[in-house]
């Protein structure tokens, strides 16, 4: 028998006006389980992801995290039951140094769950940083990081909250082939922490390799959700990436 | 320093500088004075949640009045001295605050400037016609014979509780600053939705500070009907209140406690010798171009010249 689903997402639709963006869509990420979501631009990927984060509602369909409904749950709610997210474009706290960047969440969403003594917040916030190679720049101001700095303060700033599941929108865009190793190999240390990670990328490579399970949004609906090979060789999963 | 240290050596300057001053032997210091210190709170108060959280409040003038004609309510009601009127005034201009804070605070930052000013529109046209607190005609607030401490004028007293309202002011800001919620106000103001998805409970962090804002802002004007002994609706929300309120932080510097003070202190010295030596039409003007000069010279006012300067040492 499978164990109980960490996230259960149940016929979920989001519409803005007359536009359908997400139409009924299922999707189940499981304890520790890295699952690669993927799809054309447009095709819904990141609206989902704002529905599970609580930063857009859905209109329909229900969405459970450790067996409690969250739709009705403000966003920082669902963070500090373990669900963070990296933004796609990356939103450092610019007035502070990248440091402080990590004390927010661990101060309001790690301390929840995590019982963190003060002191140790910011020894805390140091080994993050080691993980993710940016402990020389603690210092420095978030605003001033480069493009590829910045991508990784935003998936240090969502681990710094703790997770349980960590959604991780296009963390990899614009990475050199070395960085791109260089943030799987700390995707892959989450996963020995037993924490789930949800991956959407377009790094086709990356995805292959990470995941254990690919989701295929297209159009709003979820095509296709299985083991990557199979799923790359479905015959509507080729057609809507290559066309006829 | 801790909190507890600052407001001690905040209040025991206060009280320091309240005895020494009252050496000086012209009395025109202390109107002046009060002035500059009823600025240094509106400018702290305002920094709040202006500077901190980042959502400008174009009705400083309206907080201000409310704490002005709380104190009239009361005195006319049940002749209350004035701790009385600074008691009510505050809580009355917190409350006024927290509702503004509740309906407004959902709509993100220009939408708020907006509402805050017609608040204080509202609010003008309300007293206006408030007959008993004395409408457009205003309404006397007769200082008590009897000075405490053994002070020779009342203008003495209002000065040297002022001097400690301040103080408090300073102390609660930077207290807010150095504080977990501070550090939350501070991830608002750099990106809101990343703050709420780092676990920071934005919509309550922002009433609450909108509220502290308001309540320090209605502290300020509890004493004001005692200064002149009388008030009346243009003075009380007049537009110098709400664009000095601004002015001060942008120029002093609106990520800490000492913007709001250096530049309240600067700003409002400056009008008062003005107002002396040339023309009290000039203080809005001077206001203006000292503006324009620092929005283009020095965007961050003077603590973020000396913050520049630290780092630059520091390298």
């Amino acid at each position: 028998m499978m164990a109980e689903a960490l996230l259960e997402v149940k016929g979920v639709t989001k519409r803005f006006g007359g536009f359908t963006a997400l139409e009924s869509v299922d999707f189940v990420v499981h304890p520790g389980e890295r699952v690669g979501l993927i799809g054309p631009n447009g095709s819904g990927k990141s609206t989902l992801v704002n529905c599970i984060a609580g930063t857009l509602r859905n209109e329909e369909g229900s969405i459970r995290f450790e067996g409690e409904d969250i739709c009705g749950h403000a966003a920082h709610r669902r963070i500090r039951m373990g669900l963070a997210r990296s933004f796609q474009i990356p939103k450092p706290f610019a007035s502070m140094t990248v440091l402080d960047n990590l004390r927010v969440p661990l101060l309001y969403a790690a301390r929840r769950h995590e019982k963190l003594a003060p002191a140790r917040i910011v020894e805390e916030a140091v080994r993050i940083l080691e993980q993710v190679g940016l402990a020389g720049r603690a210092r420095a101001m978030s605003g001033g990081l480069t493009q590829v700095d910045m991508r990784k303060l935003e998936l240090a700033r969502a681990m710094a909250a703790k997770p349980k599941l960590l959604i991780s929108d296009e963390a990899m865009a614009g990475l050199s082939a070395s960085e791109v190793d260089d943030v799987l190999a700390l995707l892959y240390g989450l996963k020995e922490q037993g924490v789930a990670v949800i991956m959407i990328e377009h790094v086709m490579r990356a995805v292959m390799k990470f995941s254990e399970r690919i989701a295929v949004l297209v159009a709003g609906r979820k095509i296709a959700d299985g083991d990557p090979q199979v799923v790359v060789g479905n015959a509507e999963v080729v057609r809507a990436y290559l066309g006829e | 320093m801790s909190n507890k240290v600052f407001a001690a050596v905040a209040f025991a300057v206060a009280l320091a500088l309240a005895a020494v001053t009252q050496l000086i032997p012209n009395d025109y210091f202390f109107t002046a004075a009060y002035t500059v210190l009823l600025f240094v709170i509106l400018a702290t108060a305002w920094n709040i949640l202006g500077g901190y959280t980042g959502y400008v409040n174009f009705g400083s003038a309206a907080f201000f009045a409310i704490g002005a004609y709380t104190t009239v309510f009361f005195y006319n009601a049940f002749k209350a001295p004035l701790p009385v009127g600074i008691v009510a005034g505050t809580l009355v201009a917190g409350l006024a605050g927290l509702g503004l804070g509740y309906l407004t605070l959902r709509l993100r930052g220009v939408f708020f400037a907006i509402a805050s000013l017609a608040l204080a529109v509202v609010l003008y046209i309300f007293v206006v016609n408030w007959d008993y607190v004395g409408g457009a005609r205003g309404a006397y607030v007769l200082q008590p014979r009897e000075v405490p401490f053994g002070l020779p004028r009342y203008i003495h007293l209002i000065y040297a509780v002022q001097l400690v309202m301040a103080a408090f002011a300073l102390v609660v800001a930077r207290a807010i600053e150095h504080s977990t919620l501070g550090r939350g106000l501070a991830a608002i103001r750099d990106d809101e939705l990343a703050a709420e998805c780092s676990g920071v409970p934005t919509l309550k962090l922002k009433i609450f500070s909108t509220m502290v804002s308001c309540a320090l802002m209605g502290m300020a004007g509890t004493t004001f009907p005692y200064y002149l002994s009388y008030i009346e609706p243009s003075s009380a929300f007049s537009l110098s209140y709400a664009v000095n309120s601004i002015a001060m932080p942008l120029i002093g510097g609106m990520m800490s406690w000492m913007g709001p003070l250096i530049g309240a202190v600067l700003l409002g010295g400056v009008q008062q010798l003005v107002q002396v030596t040339v023309s009290s039409a000039w203080n809005l003007l001077i206001v203006g171009v000292l503006l324009v000069l620092f929005v283009t010279l020095a965007p961050n006012g003077i603590m973020g010249w000396v913050d520049a300067w630290r780092r630059r040492k520091g390298r």
